[in-house]
């Protein structure tokens, strides 16, 4: 009953959201106050309905209905409570269902917290993200209805997918949602400028947040997708350039350059058809992953759904939204005179190159992800393009973006001197080099990835530091100062020494990674890089939907007892699949990753050992980067401003469920 | 239908292995003696596709393919073939597909050449539009022609 309940509230929401776009842009249009103000009731009316719908395939879930085809195929009645919920997005219907979910809680909130927002804008704001919820609420319904029922429930289902069923990835899909569905709010303030041809510093305000709080959540999600990557395939690789991942990477390095490029319009009125461009592009390139995912057109480990049908759709609904705004966009980008004027040297120049930079990287990063397809298509040549490609071609630009980061966070608006810049630098610059040249000497002879990441990551997180001491002046209580600069300050450094620390650790973990991999037998001892492991014991041990093989091992430095370590081998019945559990001892300055295989034919184990230095650093930079978005989302100038509140309630639903 | 059958038979392989119970990446009976060969080995092997997993190297895979293909790289290694010799090996009888590093020939130039292409472009972009910010003020103030000044002036006499 809850089921049919659930399926009719989705079909009432795709009604809600009909209205919700078309009566407020008429209204717009036509100047109606009446119709304009529809958009709010509606846009809560299609929440609230969805919202509905997804509680009931939760509960559908929760309470192992086997009556439903989607609960069948992904769950299973002994799966853990946590797993059982994180089900409900682990398969394509209820991923839709939550990406919907999402469309119109974003929908909501700016419906609900826009009241500074002119009604105009705002309806036409709201009746954009409408259409977007149409868009996705017929795809649900026309090809992926999640409340489908089967005529002969089965005893039990065929449980989810046990790479799946983990903590890091239980929580990942949401938070890449609502990075992608975040970014579908700046291309609805982006369309809505372009209908009502009008872009001021306003304007910049209120989209700013809003792409503030995708590019957090996007950065959340994809870290946690690279740590589940690193703890649970069973090698410790961080970034493996694969399809998916990449269709998460590109808006997020877009939704990087919109936030820069927004802070221009904001400040100086100027790049405003640049960021209304990137805006169109960072959610066309959001749809994209969505397609390369969901169509499973580059097949790769995530794609769990492989319907051309979908497909198709999705294409369509991309082809739609970026070809019309797009289309809109050429129509009227000429009408966005920018009004700000500054030098050749200047926070704005050094903001465009950022801007060219990250832009070309996602395009780089698209064309190798796009290339294998285009290329048998034309050229009739099946070939790959792989972490090789991508490590040639893309680095070269972080690097250089790691190069000129902290000179360009010191210039002033309008207009600067590179030498007054690189003067208050002088003692980063040193800094940096001593470091670089002292791990050089050290390491004598290793590659020069390691003196290079340690270069860059000491340059930017010290420029950071400079950035912030010279904000507080001159003169006495400079400290007093500091403690009291604007959020917003704190959040730009924070945010860029978390890409320095995350550039070093990455070059430090590839360069210095040691490796060992042997048969052992129980109760022998073998030496990694100074710690020494004894496998104790490997036992049989039953969990609650798998079989497992755990080994035990000791784990000594200097004769001293460090830690125990139980790396496990399962096997899931009801899914037939193997998985690996490395077992890992997190240290601060380095990983001990080690990973038990099969038994030899002499009774012997093969065990992997790998010690991964600065490991943790990659995603404490990336949290870095979170906080520092948080840090600036938080200023006062956006929680004074319309349209603050919204970006930051966002993330309560998704804690709650 | 030869690509078709092959593809069919790609599916089955992949299924078969992930039901089988897994073999893992590197093993230790794979490892070669000399430590220099053992690495150009590592080294090589990072290059190549696995050719029934997705998006893998044969170094990470667990493939049952991927370990054969470990060891004809060793055996070839062995037999002293230089590091491209060995890929060329490979690359005849797999076909390019097993490259993760594609070549720069023929319409590939446009992949490897996509990058910088772009940044020129965008840097030039760029650089039109930051002398016209650049110059923006001068321009403003030469904005009316000789005779809208002659026009003005006159407007101004009449007042």
């Amino acid at each position: 009953m809850i089921t049919e309940l659930g399926h009719f509230a989705l079909t009432l929401a795709f009604m809600a959201a009909i209205v919700q776009m078309v009566v407020p842009m008429v209204g717009a249009q036509k100047r109606w106050p009446g119709w304009m103000a529809v958009a709010e009731p509606a846009a809560t009316l299609q929440f609230l309905m969805t919202a509905f719908a997804f509680a009931a395939l939760v509960y559908a879930f929760v309470t192992s209905d086997f009556s439903l085809k989607v609960v069948v195929e992904n769950s299973h009645s002994a799966k853990p409570m946590l797993y059982k919920i994180s089900g409900v997005w682990g398969n394509h219907e209820g991923s839709m269902l939550l990406w919907v979910l999402i469309v119109s809680l974003f929908g909501a909130t700016a419906a609900w917290f826009g009241g500074n927002l002119p009604p105009s804008l705002k309806a036409r704001v709201l009746s954009v993200q409408g259409a977007i919820g149409v868009a996705f609420l017929a795809f649900i319904l026309f090809t992926s209805n999640p409340f489908l029922r089967l005529a002969v429930p089965p005893f039990d289902g065929e449980d989810l997918n046990p790479l799946l069923q983990d903590p890091g990835l239980a929580f990942h899909p949401p938070f890449l949602y609502l990075g992608y569905v975040g970014l579908s709010m700046s291309f609805s303030f982006a369309v809505a400028a372009l209908i009502e041809g009008r872009i001021d510093a306003a304007w910049g305000r209120w989209v700013r947040p809003w792409t503030l709080a995708a590019w957090i959540f996007l950065t959340i999600g994809i870290a946690l997708g690279s740590w589940w990557a690193y703890y649970e395939l069973g090698w410790g690789g961080f970034w493996f350039w694969d399809p998916v991942e990449n269709a998460s990477f590109m808006p997020w390095l877009l939704a990087a350059a919109l936030l820069h490029s927004a802070i221009v319009v904001e400040k100086r009125e100027a790049l405003k058809s640049w960021t209304i461009l990137l805006a169109i592009l960072a959610f066309g390139f959001s749809l994209i992953g969505t397609f390369i995912v969901r169509s499973g057109l580059l097949t790769s480990v995530h794609a769990f759904a492989n319907d051309p049908e979908r497909g198709v759709f999705i294409l369509m609904i991309l082809a739609l939204f970026t070809g019309g705004a797009l289309t809109l966009f050429a129509m009227r980008a000429s009408a966005m005179e920018a009004r700000g004027v500054f030098a050749m040297v200047s926070r704005e120049s050094a903001l465009v190159v950022n801007n060219i930079l990250l832009a070309v990287a996602s395009f780089v990063v698209f064309f190798g992800t796009l290339w294998p397809v285009a290329a048998e298509m034309g050229f009739d040549r099946k070939l790959s393009v792989g972490p090789p490609y991508f490590n040639a071609a893309f680095t070269p630009f972080m690097l250089v973006l790691g190069l000129i980061l902290p000179v360009g966070a010191l210039l002033p608006w309008k207009r600067g001197r590179l030498g007054k810049a690189a003067w208050s630098l002088r003692y980063a610059l040193v800094l940096a080099l001593a470091l670089a040249l002292l791990v050089w000497v050290l390491q004598t002879g290793q590659s020069a990835l390691g003196p290079i990441g340690v270069f860059l990551g000491a340059w930017i997180v010290s420029g950071a530091v400079v950035d912030l001491w010279s904000r507080t002046g001159r003169g006495g209580n400079r400290l007093g100062r500091l403690a009291r600069l604007p959020r917003a300050d704190w959040g730009k450094a924070v945010a860029h020494a978390g890409l320095g620390v995350t550039m070093f650790a990455i070059a430090g973990l590839t360069a210095w990674e040691s490796e060992d991999i042997r048969v052992t037998r129980l109760g022998e001892t073998f030496e990694v890089s100074g710690f020494d492991l004894t496998l104790e014991k490997v036992e049989r041990v039953r969990g609650p939907n798998y079989f497992s093989t755990m080994g035990t091992v000791r784990v000594e430095k200097d004769g001293r007892a460090l830690t125990t370590l139980h790396p496990e081998k399962r096997v899931y019945p009801v899914a037939q699949m193997p998985t690996t559990e490395a077992a890992i001892d997190n240290g601060f300055t380095r990983d001990l990753y080690v990973v038990i295989g099969d038994q030899q034919a002499d009774g012997g184990y093969t065990v992997r050992t790998y010690v991964k230095p600065f490991a943790n650093w990659i995603w404490g930079g990336a949290l870095m980067m979170a906080l520092g978005g948080l840090l600036s989302l938080s200023d006062r100038r956006f929680r004074v401003a319309a349209g603050a509140r919204k970006a930051g309630s966002a993330a309560k639903p998704v804690a709650a469920e | 239908m030869s690509r078709l059958l092959q593809r069919v038979g790609a599916l089955w392989l992949v299924l078969l292995i992930a039901l089988a119970p897994a073999a893992q990446a590197v093993l230790p009976d794979e490892i070669l003696a000399d430590p220099a060969l053992e690495a150009r080995a590592r080294e090589i092997s990072k290059d190549l596709r696995c050719l029934v997993c997705r998006n893998e190297n044969i170094d990470e895979s667990n493939a049952e393919l991927a370990r054969d293909l470990r060891l004809l790289v060793r055996e070839r290694l062995t037999a002293g073939d230089s590091d491209e010799e060995v890929v060329a090996y490979i690359v005849d009888r797999y076909g390019e597909y097993v490259l993760l590093r594609p070549t720069a020939t023929g319409a590939n130039w446009l992949l490897w050449g996509a990058g910088p292409l772009m940044l020129l472009i965008g840097a030039g972009l760029a650089w039109g539009y930051l002398r016209a910010r650049a110059r923006a003020p001068r321009l403003q103030e030469a904005a009316l022609t000789d005779e809208e000044q002659d026009r003005l002036r006159r407007i101004l006499d009449d007042e």
